[in-house]
């Protein structure tokens, strides 16, 4: 019996998600009393895995796979799932594992529980705690099945460093012509920033900031933190800002470990999709605004007046570091 | 082109989430239940397929009697007919079963999903069908054009949008994007009168084991307050950041 973790990477490099789920691999296959296996698709180098505890890492290295494909990945993770004998497979919550995860789930007849946090309660029954209700509430979900898919929620778990020997294999998995029926023809990407998947800070403003034009402070705020910028659906809704900002329940999710909030009312909706970040902060003028119940810090103010000062002092701060 | 649009039965976004029998059962008093948010998208972008290219819209749902409102309201914004597979939805791999059975039987072209339902947030239910069915599958699908058989598919990805290329049959996990805000249809008068007539056919579930079963419910632990900074001090703020939260 195995652990199997799916280590993905991004043009041939691992991110953090891939440390997080080779950390939690590791600590689920103590706790199960199992090996761990950890799986890369085109990684350049792997050797970053084992200061996390990889001790035996299956390296693909195919062209075919060189663009994500969530089929054809899904049948390489089987077949190492297979030769490896591994029972419990562990995928992280990119937009790529959550879209990769349901398919591994059929091709191994697994029950599959996504937004998983923390390890296993128990091994025998195998009972997994998630989030659910847009992180308004947690379940405790026991898979049945013998094979079992975990999704890992996106920093519920952190880094645990390790440092292991690893010992690497290479794999090469037999891809027939039916994995790839779904081809990429074009990527659009914003380069040179940070994605609101990758942040540890994200930087969020809401209708509070009265027009698009009065974006540039945010945007300095997030450069002086090294943050992705986010936005309330209203807008995103209202054409201020692209779609592909709008976080909370109906947008992208946030995780981060610091996520600053400014001339954001905290409506339900927007709360649900953002809780889960570790730290919270508010700046807005209305003292009654509802984030100030969810959020760790707060300044009742004017966003206009708060904000530039806040950039200063966090320019000296970082100054002096 | 028949289209199959899958409808999730969900408590309304403000709902207060509370639990009973022990913090085993999901507490249904006084929750709203509305089509889950992802998949309004998804129907108004099948009901422009119906419009624009023509097509026929089958909803469906795997559920008790109590979702059938719901599955009326998908029928009075424009669906032509409606199938509950009489069921209780825990396990997305069970449901997943049940649709696939219906969408074999049903010769669907084009199976149209919401990414994830606002209840459980699964996320499982597009991808799975597609998988035991062998379709193609594209998932946080922001945009879907279809020509004879042939799709071209916008997928949400991290920092940007990917352009796929692929044939029907064809399952999509869909989001805001496919439509805006703007244009999400609600049901008119005449709507909801032509709905009441429309067939809504109930089916019995296929056997198959759940794969998962929730065993209880916790709350998260309340926060402690939040500490409030005097907005000519900002400087406190950074301190705390860096000293006490340690996030920067
Ligand atoms: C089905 C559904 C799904 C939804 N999903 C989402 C979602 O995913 N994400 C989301 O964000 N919303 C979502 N919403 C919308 C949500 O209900 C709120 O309408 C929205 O979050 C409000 O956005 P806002 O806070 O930017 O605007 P408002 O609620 O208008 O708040 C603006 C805030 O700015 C403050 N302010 C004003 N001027 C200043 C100033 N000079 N300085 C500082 N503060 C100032 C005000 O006090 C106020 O609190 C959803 C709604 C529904 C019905």
């Amino acid at each position: 019996m195995s652990v199997l973790v799916f280590a993905d990477n991004s043009d041939g490099k691992f991110k953090k998600n891939a440390f997080e789920v080779t950390s939690y691999g590791k600590k689920v296959a103590e706790i199960a009393q199992s090996n761990l296996v950890v799986l890369t698709i085109n990684a350049n180098d792997v050797s970053e895995l084992s200061n996390f505890g990889a001790e035996r890492i299956i390296k693909v290295n195919d062209d075919k796979l060189k663009n994500f494909n969530a089929k054809a990945y899904a049948d390489v993770i089987k077949q190492v799932a297979l030769k490896e004998g591994s029972d419990i497979v562990i995928i992280d919550s990119s937009t790529d594992g959550i879209y990769l995860a349901p398919l591994v789930a059929v091709n191994l007849e697994a029950g599959y529980a996504s937004n998983t946090v923390g390890v296993p309660n128990s091994i025998a029954p195998f009972v997994v705690k998630r989030k659910v209700f847009s992180s308004k509430a947690f379940d405790h979900t026991e898979i049945k099945t013998s094979n079992k898919v975990i999704g890992l929620s996106k920093n519920s778990f952190g880094l645990v460093d390790n440092k292991v020997n690893a010992v690497e294999e290479d794999f090469s998995p037999s891809l027939s012509d039916e994995g790839f029926k779904v081809t990429v023809t074009s990527v659009e990407k914003t380069t040179g920033k940070v994605t609101i998947a990758d942040a540890d800070i994200v930087v969020s403003a809401g209708r509070g900031l009265k027009g698009p034009e009065n974006w540039g402070m945010i945007e300095e705020l997030a450069e002086v933190l090294g943050a992705a910028v986010a936005c309330s659906k209203p807008v995103a809704d209202l054409g201020w800002r692209p779609h592909s900002e709008h976080v909370g329940q109906t947008g992208k999710p946030v995780a981060s470990n610091l996520y600053i909030a400014v001339g954001i009312s905290g409506a339900i909706q927007h709360l649900a999709g953002v809780n889960s970040s570790k730290v919270k902060v508010v700046i807005n003028t209305d003292p009654e605004a509802p984030f100030f119940k969810a959020a760790d810090y707060g300044i009742v103010g004017d966003a206009f007046e708060v904000v530039p000062a806040l950039i200063e002092k966090l320019k000296e701060f970082k100054g002096n570091q | 082109m028949k289209i199959l649009v899958c409808i999730s039965h969900v408590p309304d976004t403000t709902s207060k989430i509370n639990f009973t029998e022990n913090n085993t059962k999901f507490d249904i008093n006084g929750v709203q239940f509305v089509i889950n948010p992802h998949d309004e998208f998804v129907l108004t972008r099948a009901m422009w397929f119906k419009e624009k290219q023509g097509a026929s819209i089958t909803v469906i749902n795997v559920g008790n009697v109590s979702t059938e409102p719901t599955l009326r309201k998908a029928l009075a914004i424009g669906a032509d007919d409606a199938i509950r597979v009489n069921a209780e939805a825990t396990d997305g791999f069970y449901v997943a079963k049940q649709l696939a059975e219906v969408i074999k039987n049903g010769g669907y072209d084009l199976i149209m999903a919401g990414k994830e339902s606002m209840d459980y947030n699964g996320g499982m239910v597009p991808g799975m069908t597609a998988s035991i069915l062998d379709f193609n599958f594209v998932n946080a699908c922001i945009g879907i054009e279809v020509e004879g058989n042939k799709a071209t598919v916008t997928r949400d990805i991290d920092g940007g949008k990917e352009i796929l290329n692929t044939e029907l049959p064809l399952v999509i996990g869909g989001q805001k994007g496919l439509v805006e805000d703007k244009d999400l249809r609600i049901p008119n008068m005449r709507g909801i009168m032509m709905a009441r007539k429309k067939p809504l056919n109930v089916v019995e579930p296929i056997d198959f084991d759940p794969t998962t079963v929730i065993t209880d419910f916790e709350k998260p632990t309340p926060k402690s307050n939040c500490k409030i900074i005097d907005a000519d001090k900002v400087e406190e703020l950074v301190d705390l950041l860096h000293n006490e939260a340690k996030v920067i």
